[in-house]
């Protein structure tokens, strides 16, 4: 079935872009991770990736022309396929500058809507348990234009709370009698779906307290009225003083919940833990600080840094599946997810397999300033190989991580324990002990390599000269 | 255990907010009583809204004569006799009021006759002897044509608006004293009936309670028919002038009067709250108004108090939805805790009729509110043309983002008739676009509202 290839937000605070040029034509055969055209961002010019396979049958916005993120901007399908339908939403939304950014909060809610667990596990896994959204299904039609002077006008009309009412032909009914579909009838007033669309409000996820439940101007307004006075969250009714929230997603956690999304629905995880003793790489460590005027390295610069190594040894770990290849990374590029108010953010450190850990921590520390202070552009993001996620400090023991695309395993660090442990001499002394969990893509590694891998990393951490063998 | 009352609800007043509460409260299964002093239906029904109107559709009937006379029938209008109008409004009352006492008895609600007053909050005495307890008291004992101390209504030479309906002869010369709804309903009767008219009001325009806009064009209209009006004028006295009355009143720094056979003083309705044992029963009052909060409860919790008698606008139509709001909060329904002043509408019977609900241009201004208006005149809209009402205009306030209907006010042929699509646009947050794309029958006054909200949206066709 056609559908829309949306501009997406290819730096992390971009809200819209201008096609620089289009590398494909009408009628052209695109690949999942096809560059199908040049899109100019508010940092630099970047490559537009195809994240679905189909014959391109529309362009909609042409060669210097720009579209907010989430905006159609060609429209995808079958060859031969009638896309009439889907061309005259497009011309309808590019219509109202307004109800074109609803349209486009809308459209990153209905992305996200399919990845809202995945959303709050991508948060839990660093330390931010976030209760997802309440209900992302938003209609894209939500924020429908309308007022379009003359004739126009009342195909426009019928479609302002039509559209939302819409359920696609397609709609199926589950046994309980729930439809399936994420486009449920919404009752809203006119007025009350103006305002909502003017404030990028996501209707769906709003409760009416007119007649017959129909969403009233009033019930828009309390969550304006929420949002400024308490940031981005809102209260949607207020029974008992239990009141339901709402979070506008923003630009960045729709990010995070399409990629996360996308990592844990397409590539299939599975997770190795091991434990290992911290002890020696501590010691090294505190003893290393004492005599750098530099000061210690992070700790994560020795988990960075070893990774790195044991990556060597396993090349297979630093790659990228690519549906009919697998690529294998040259460089060790090991990404280091880092908490942040506005969500997730993973900085890259790279080619750590050959540097050394200083340089390794100078950058690391750098990066970690950028990420706190909001700062990190684009380059310092993308393109993570491998990537590690440290909730020790958080006094996670233990934990399973989603896969940073395009990487195709992510390590949890836990946090390091004093246990009493059984040594060779089978005598129990007490070590410092941290669970690692490696969570691997199956499509690139089986369970053997992982396993190779996590065992390799164990070994060069309780043991970190090993890492010069 | 609770205490056993009589009835559930103890209603005082039968006017339309009494009765509609009485009703209401037996349609929710509710035990419930009317006590009324005079007859059933209040002022609006026997004294106000409906005998007025009954008289303004025979003035529109006579002032038609010359249309008729235009077609070449001779009108002899030398037979008139206004006793026979006066007849006809007496008869309507009448029936109606009849027909609330059957409306109550169909409901099983009994109608006691008498005074009553508060004695607590849940006991009312009737004609100062017997005890009548309730849950739940509703007070809606209504209003009085307000006086003033200089002019004591006589009901002869000074009249107040029941005085007025209850003439049985026409004055050949009138003063007005009051430029509202009353008056201007009044100005415009006796003015159609051939009665010289003359209006003092103290503000700066007519009908204040409307735009200034459709003040104006009332002005205009009312000039056009020779009624002399004077505005930011002030009565200072009256002295008798043979048969009739001199109003003395100050009009620009000048002294000046007006001498006509009767005065009327139409300047508002004074609360009756007086002689009803409010004061003793601890009821609060408010500059004579019953206080009344959330779902018009008054500070006695199981007293509430609807309809002329708290300081809300008033209207008959207003008193009903207040005495059913009330009912349904008593009854423990889901319901708004007050009507919400946006959606009231009013509407005054001269001819043409000025009808509206919710702000006006200068108050929108006030507010610093961002908006905009449409204003269409009914003289381009062909059934205006057709039936020869030109004089009008509908005025759409609204806000430029949102759309959002924040008034409407029309002057012209049927407005208080065609003012409830705009209304129910207001109510249900419709989108002047939602008017200008619904259909409208040709020929209709009402596509004047169509082409309001066309013009709202930028698009109208016939201007």
């Amino acid at each position: 079935m056609a559908e829309f290839i949306r501009m997406t937000a290819l730096s992390p605070t971009m809200d819209e872009g201008t096609v620089q040029k289009w590398n494909v034509g009408v009628n052209d055969t695109i690949s999942t991770g096809d560059v199908i055209c040049e899109v100019e961002t508010d940092k630099a010019n970047m490559d537009y990736e195809a994240e679905d396979e189909g014959v391109l049958l529309e362009i909609l916005v042409e060669e210097g022309g720009s579209a907010r993120v989430g905006d159609p901007i060609a429209i995808i399908g079958e060859k031969g396929e009638d896309i009439s339908a889907l061309k005259q939403q497009a011309k309808q939304q590019s219509e109202a500058e307004s109800e074109k950014q609803a349209a486009s909060a809308a459209g990153q809610a209905d992305k996200a809507a399919a990845g809202g667990e995945a959303a709050g596990e991508a948060a839990a896994g660093t330390g931010r348990g976030q209760k997802p959204a309440p209900a992302q299904a938003a209609p894209q039609e939500a924020g429908q234009p309308q007022p379009v002077p003359g004739a126009a006008s009342r195909e426009t009309a019928a479609g302002t709370t039509g559209a939302a009412a819409t359920v696609p032909p397609q709609g199926t009914v589950s046994g309980g009698g729930k439809p399936v579909t994420t486009r449920e009838r919404i009752k809203i007033s006119p007025l009350a779906n103006r305002i909502a669309a003017q404030n990028r409000i996501n209707i769906a996820a709003v409760r009416g307290s007119g007649p017959g439940g129909r969403i009233i101007k009033r019930d828009i307004e309390k969550i304006i009225l929420g949002q400024t006075q308490a940031g981005t969250t809102a209260p949607i009714t207020g029974a008992g003083g239990i009141s339901d929230m709402e979070t506008p997603v923003s630009q960045k956690r729709a990010v995070i919940a399409r990629r996360l999304a996308q990592s844990k629905f397409s590539a299939p995880h599975y997770y190795l833990t091991v434990e290992v003793l911290m002890d020696e790489l501590l010691a090294s460590r505190e003893l290393m600080g004492q005599d750098d005027p530099q000061g210690k390295l992070a700790l994560n610069t020795f988990l960075i840094k070893l990774a790195a190594e044991a990556i060597k040894k396993h090349p297979l770990v630093n790659a990228t599946w690519l549906g009919d290849k697998i690529l294998t990374h040259g460089s060790i590029d090991i990404g280091l997810a880092v908490d942040h108010e506005d969500g997730l953010v993973v900085p890259v450190v790279r080619n750590c397999g050959a540097r050394g850990m200083r340089e390794i921590d100078t950058d690391l520390r750098a990066l970690i300033v950028k990420a706190r202070e909001g700062k990190l552009s684009l380059v310092d993001m993308e393109g993570a190989t491998f990537t590690i996620s440290n909730l020790g400090s958080f006094g996670i023991d233990r934990f399973t991580a989603i896969i940073n695309p395009p990487g195709s395993a992510i390590l949890a660090v836990g946090k390091i324990n004093k246990r009493p442990w059984v040594n060779r001499e089978n005598t129990i002394e007490i070590k410092q002990v941290c669970a690692l969990t490696l969570s691997c893509d199956h499509r690139v590694l089986d369970g053997a390599a992982g396993a190779r891998f996590l065992a390799e990393l164990k070994n060069i951490i309780e043991q970190p000269l090993r890492a010069l063998l | 255990m609770a205490k056993e009352y009589k009835y559930d609800i103890a209603v005082v007043g039968a006017g339309p907010a009494g009765y509609v509460a009485a009703i209401r409260a037996a349609q929710l299964g509710l035990s419930a009583t009317v006590i009324e002093k005079d007859r059933v239906g209040g002022v609006c029904l026997n004294w106000g809204c409906i005998p007025s109107k009954a008289i303004i559709h025979q003035a529109g009937i006579f002032s038609r004569t010359e249309e008729l006379r235009g077609m070449g029938v001779a009108v002899d209008p030398s037979g008139f006799d206004y006793e026979s109008v006066y007849k006809k409004s007496r008869a309507a009352a009448d029936r109606l009021s009849k027909g609330v006492s059957y409306l109550l008895k169909k409901n099983n609600v009994p109608v006691l006759k008498g005074y009553a007053a508060i004695k607590d909050g849940n006991t009312l005495l009737i004609n100062d002897k017997q005890e009548l307890t309730a849950r739940n008291i509703i007070l809606a004992t209504g209003s009085s044509p307000r006086e003033l101390p200089a002019f004591k209504f006589d009901e002869k030479l000074i009249l107040s608006s029941y005085g007025m309906l209850n003439l049985k002869k026409l004055p050949q010369k009138i003063t007005i004293l009051g430029g509202g709804a009353i008056g201007l309903e009044f100005a415009y009767i006796l003015c159609a009936f051939g009665s010289e008219v003359t209006i003092v009001e103290m503000l700066d325009r007519l009908l204040p309670v409307t735009d200034r806009e459709i003040s104006n064009a009332l002005l205009q209209d009312f000039k056009r028919k020779k009624i002399k009006t004077h505005l930011s004028a002030r009565a200072t006295g009256y002295k008798k002038a043979g048969n009739g009355i001199e109003l003395l009143f100050e009009e620009g720094g000048k002294e000046s009067s007006v001498t006509s056979d009767v005065l009327l003083v139409a300047v508002g309705r004074a609360p009756n709250s007086k002689n009803i044992g409010l004061e003793e029963a601890g009821i609060q009052i408010v500059k004579g108004f019953i206080g009344s909060g959330d779902h018009y409860r008054t500070n006695l919790k199981s007293v509430f108090a609807v309809g002329d008698v708290i300081n809300t606008p008033l209207l008959a139509h207003l008193a009903s939805k207040e005495g059913e709001v009330a009912v349904e909060a008593i009854k423990g329904l889901p319901v708004g805790p007050r009507v919400k002043s946006g959606e009231i509408p009013y509407g005054v019977y001269c001819e043409p009729q000025v009808a509206g609900f919710g702000l006006t241009e200068d108050e929108v201004k006030e507010s610093g509110t961002d908006y905009q208006k449409a204003v269409f005149p009914y003289r381009a809209a062909g059934k205006a043309v057709a039936t020869g009402d030109i004089y009008g205009m509908v005025k759409l306030l609204f806000n430029p983002k949102s759309k959002e209907i924040l008034g409407a006010h029309i002057f012209g042929a049927d407005a208080t008739e065609i003012i409830h699509e705009l209304l129910l646009a207001k109510k249900a947050e419709l989108l002047p676009e939602d008017i200008a794309t619904m259909i409208h029958a040709h020929p209709t006054m009402s596509e004047t509202l169509m082409e309001t909200a066309r013009m709202a949206e930028g698009w109208a066709i016939h201007i």
